[in-house]
């Protein structure tokens, strides 16, 4: 039964969301450009990239040294959120984005930028290839050994860490098939796994110790048999749960609206044919419940990187760190294994955080500051205000009300501006406008 | 986060002018002295008219600003307020209150019981013992001022950490449940124009206080909330953090995404005028009357900023917060524990003190839970896994101070080795909200008559 597909205008507005959700927002112009390539070449574009090219100014730090990504504290986040901005492979990047919120590890406990980079590269290689591979790999991936006390879990004191989240949060949801008893028996058929600890290097030598493995007979959603680590995982992808989970979550990154019945049946037959990420995301990705339905809150990382793509600015100072923490968001630092909760992206605080990202991301362009440039270039014109800072981002879609409310603010501060005020304001109101413009909610989703 | 948009501008516009008939808020009358803080009476009602000024003041920018902090400020001083202070992770019961006479308790802790002297010991059962850095928790116990919940969880435990807070946030073992019990409270008894109503001081919302309907805030220090923006100042920026909020006020038609968005806007900018009197030019807004412990943490500098907005009367009323520490002792549980815990307790012994000292101790009850305890045996790790039934606290001058539920007894253990819940947390709950807050349980929790009321209060 095929699945539906979009069949309205594809016009920018269209090729504009596409690219938000299946990445960080257009480039100037790209929107446009990729509109008239119609939306099946769109998607392809997206699904089947070409080679990475960086586009844009190299990162560097706030002195111009570049990046220790797995060194120099922070510079882990500043180093990814140098690949999202400069991108041209951006499903590539957003996918690495949904595994690591999927199979959410933390840095808090794991402690090396270094084993985090490695996983992260993991995530990125297998990011749009087999998920039955990319579950092996992580199972086995250092990070995530020590995350999940993977390396802690032995014959004869299995730690059920893993073998939980391995069924609650990867691959068959809470409630979904498994049995506590099933927990015990997946811990038990995970053990072996252990690394040695090196002062000054921490824990290296990451392997498999069959001294530690548990080969006994376990009995795993009622299948009995000598289950390796390996065993434990293809249990879990050929679990009959497992499927309609993959489909469940997947499509929730791309969509805010569950998929309807024959659309979920249609996707868990396209993954269920070799669990293959790359033909069920082209499925989402052409379907008309993306182009139709409502919007989403975007997350703090794709909002920072779409600001820095928009005005074409590259990676120049630290302070993205601390500012994506403070919206919510710090990469390789999710709060917990179950990743970051997208539905509570926005509230007083974070989007106060969101307000400090903008004023950052806006402030290499500040009007009315820098000597010798002179206040009056700023028209005394509310109308031309505004088109100027929605000409500065890249023209984003926004709704006629958020235009009007700029106008009207606009106007309302320059009205009473005569003497001294006629030449000093408008660069005030148009750095006021653009910060607007920028947390305005049109622009904080997509 | 769905705030207001049902409610009418117009509407707002005509009680806000009605209200405005009276003159100035009552602020004087209803508010208590703020004894210890060092301000004498004429400061501190000067920082209490500060905020009905801000709210005047901003009132020719936002007409719906005006009515709103008035009905907020005068309907401040007398509420009570609950404070829930959430153990990330599931602290382990059998630390937090050692069975030290229980000679099972070693055999199935062989490196990680407690032993016998190492806390304090727990006047109401001498088999029990307290953990070593809860002491300031044992010091307020002797006092009649704790209440320990030793067994409190519910039948059919969840050991998953999510769906477990989840029912502990949301009030029932319901996984589709949307709102958080406090949220539901809110949406009963709260305002529409009182963001301070139901506060999260961290840096994202509680899941707890999640309305359908009323606004809600989260902040991480009211002293810091502010709106700057580069090149703009003087009245270009009150207009422009005014107009945040008249972008927030577009309707979303619907769109769930953008209500979210335009909610956060909207209260934000409410929030903002809320907070005007916390904001540094207006001094030491933050000064304690009693030491908190020093560091980074935030926890102590939350419960020290919260002590300080009680005192200045603005209209809070259900407040959540993260402890510090990491609860989840999959390894090294003896050393990760104690720290958390240490640091958690003397900052709470420091916030009582310090509502204490301001004369508001009576109006303030402390919860502290965690989404389920620890198994009873240990694992190979030096920690313990996933449990089901764990211990909680309630914490303030008003609560009876003795046990709610028996010690669950090693004895007994559930059939995966966990132990077995004496209270359910939605009985707890129901307490809380009829006792504490004075409304009906019935209303917030699902199938609230199932669950026997825990007498909470003196």
């Amino acid at each position: 039964m095929p699945l539906p597909v979009y069949t309205g205008r594809f016009g920018p507005t269209q090729a504009e969301r596409l690219l938000w959700r299946a990445g960080f927002g257009p480039r100037r112009g790209e929107a446009r450009s990729l509109a008239s390539r119609g939306l099946d070449d769109a998607v392809r574009s997206l699904t089947r990239p070409p080679g990475e090219r960086w586009v844009g100014p190299p990162p560097h730090d706030d002195k111009g040294r570049p990046l220790a990504p797995a060194d120099a504290y922070g510079h882990d986040h500043l180093w990814w959120l140098d690949r999202m901005v400069r991108t041209r492979r951006p499903l590539v990047e957003r996918m690495t984005l949904v595994w690591h919120d999927w199979f959410a590890t933390s840095n808090a406990s794991v402690g090396s930028q270094k084993l985090m980079l490695a996983q992260n590269r993991l995530l990125r290689r297998n990011a749009l290839g087999s998920f039955d591979h990319l579950l092996v790999a992580i199972t086995a991936n250092p990070a995530m050994l020590i995350w999940l006390s993977g390396t802690d879990n032995r014959k004869d004191a299995p730690n059920e860490n893993y073998g939980r989240e391995l069924m609650e949060l990867f691959t068959l949801g809470e409630g979904h098939g498994y049995t506590e008893h099933d927990v015990r028996e997946q811990a038990r058929a995970l053990t072996g796994w252990t690394s040695t600890w090196k002062q000054g290097k921490g824990q290296v030598d990451f392997r498999f110790d069959p001294s530690r493995h548990d080969s006994g007979s376990k009995t795993v959603f009622g299948k009995r048999g000598t289950f390796s680590w390996r065993d434990s995982v293809a249990l879990c992808v050929h679990h009959p749960q497992h499927a309609p989970f993959f489909v469940r979550k997947l499509w929730s990154y791309f969509v805010p609206t569950l998929p309807d019945a024959r659309t979920q049946a249609g996707l868990e037959e396209i993954y269920r044919n070799g669990f293959e990420v790359r033909p069920v995301l082209e499925a989402i990705l052409r379907h008309p419940a993306l182009y139709n339905g409502p919007r989403m809150v975007k997350p703090p990382v794709v909002y920072v990187a779409g600001l820095l793509r928009a005005l074409g600015r590259g990676i120049d100072t630290t302070a993205w760190v601390w500012l994506s923490e403070g919206a919510g968001q710090r990469l390789f630092y999710p709060p917990n294994v179950s990743g970051w909760d997208d539905t509570r992206w926005l509230d007083t605080n974070t989007f106060r955080g969101r307000w400090s990202i903008a004023n950052t991301a806006l402030d290499k362009v500040t009007l009315g500051e820098r000597k010798g440039k002179k206040a009056s270039k700023v028209p005394n014109d509310p109308e031309a205000i505004v088109a100027g800072a929605l000409a500065l981002l890249g023209d984003p879609t926004i709704r006629r009300e958020t235009h009007r409310e700029l106008v009207a603010f606009a106007r309302g501060s320059l009205k009473g501006a005569t003497g001294w005020k006629a030449e000093a304001y408008p660069p005030l109101v148009a750095n006021a406008v653009r910060q607007l413009l920028a947390v305005s909610p049109d622009l904080q989703t997509c | 986060m769905a705030c207001c948009h049902e409610h009418s501008r117009s509407e707002l516009l005509r009680r806000g002018l009605a209200e405005a008939g009276r003159g100035l808020p009552p602020i004087e009358p209803g508010m208590p002295v703020p004894a210890g803080t060092g301000l004498d009476r004429r400061t501190f009602l000067a920082r209490g008219l500060g905020l009905a000024l801000a709210v005047y003041g901003g009132s020719a920018l936002l007409p719906r600003a005006f009515e709103e902090g008035i009905a907020a400020a005068a309907a401040a001083p007398q509420s009570k307020v609950l404070v829930s202070v959430f153990l990330d992770g599931g602290a382990d019961a059998l630390s937090l209150l050692a069975p030290t006479g229980d000679p099972l308790y070693s055999q199935l802790r062989p490196r990680l019981a407690l032993p016998v002297g190492a806390g304090p010991a727990f006047s109401e059962d001498e088999t029990l013992s307290w953990h070593p850095a809860l002491a300031p928790l044992a010091q307020l116990h002797g006092e009649g001022k704790v209440s320990v919940m030793p067994g409190i969880g519910y039948d059919h435990p969840n050991q998953s950490h999510f769906t477990s807070r989840h029912f502990w946030e949301v009030g029932a073992a319901d996984e589709r449940l949307a709102t958080g019990w406090l949220g539901r409270y809110l949406d009963r008894v709260g305002s529409h124009d009182n963001p301070l109503q139901g506060l999260s001081l961290d840096w994202s919302l509680q899941p707890s206080l999640a309305t359908a309907r009323m606004p809600v805030a989260a902040v991480d220090a009211p002293d810091q909330y502010d709106f700057w923006a580069q090149g703009v100042w003087g009245e270009v920026s009150d207009r422009m953090i005014a107009t945040i909020g008249r972008l927030g006020s577009i309707p979303s038609h619907g769109d769930p995404g953008l209500e979210v968005a335009s909610d956060a806007a909207g209260q934000s900018a409410r929030l903002y005028e809320q907070l005007t009197p916390f904001r540094p030019k207006d001094g030491k807004a933050l000064a304690s009357p009693v030491p908190y412990p020093a560091g980074d943490d935030a926890f102590p500098r939350r419960l020290a900023g919260l002590a300080s907005m009680l005192g200045a009367g603005l209209p809070l009323h259900v407040v959540a917060l993260s402890a510090p520490g990491g609860y989840d002792t999959h390894d090294n549980q003896a050393a990760e524990l104690a720290d958390g815990l240490k640091l958690t307790a003397d900052s709470l012994l420091a916030f009582q003190r310090d509502l204490e000292a301001r004369g508001l101790a009576d109006r303030v009850l402390v919860h502290v839970w965690s989404e389920f305890g620890r198994r009873a045996k240990e694992n190979g790790s030096g920690g313990t896994d996933h449990g089901a039934a764990g211990t909680g606290f309630l914490i303030g001058s008003r609560v009876a101070g003795k046990m709610i539920g028996e010690f669950p007894g090693l004895g007994k253990l559930d059939e995966d080795g966990n132990l077995r819940a004496t209270s359910d947390f939605r009985g707890l709950y129901s307490a809380i909200l009829e006792d504490w807050l004075g409304t009906d349980a019935a209303a917030i929790v699902p199938d609230a008559r199932k669950f026997s009321r825990p007498t909470i209060l003196r």
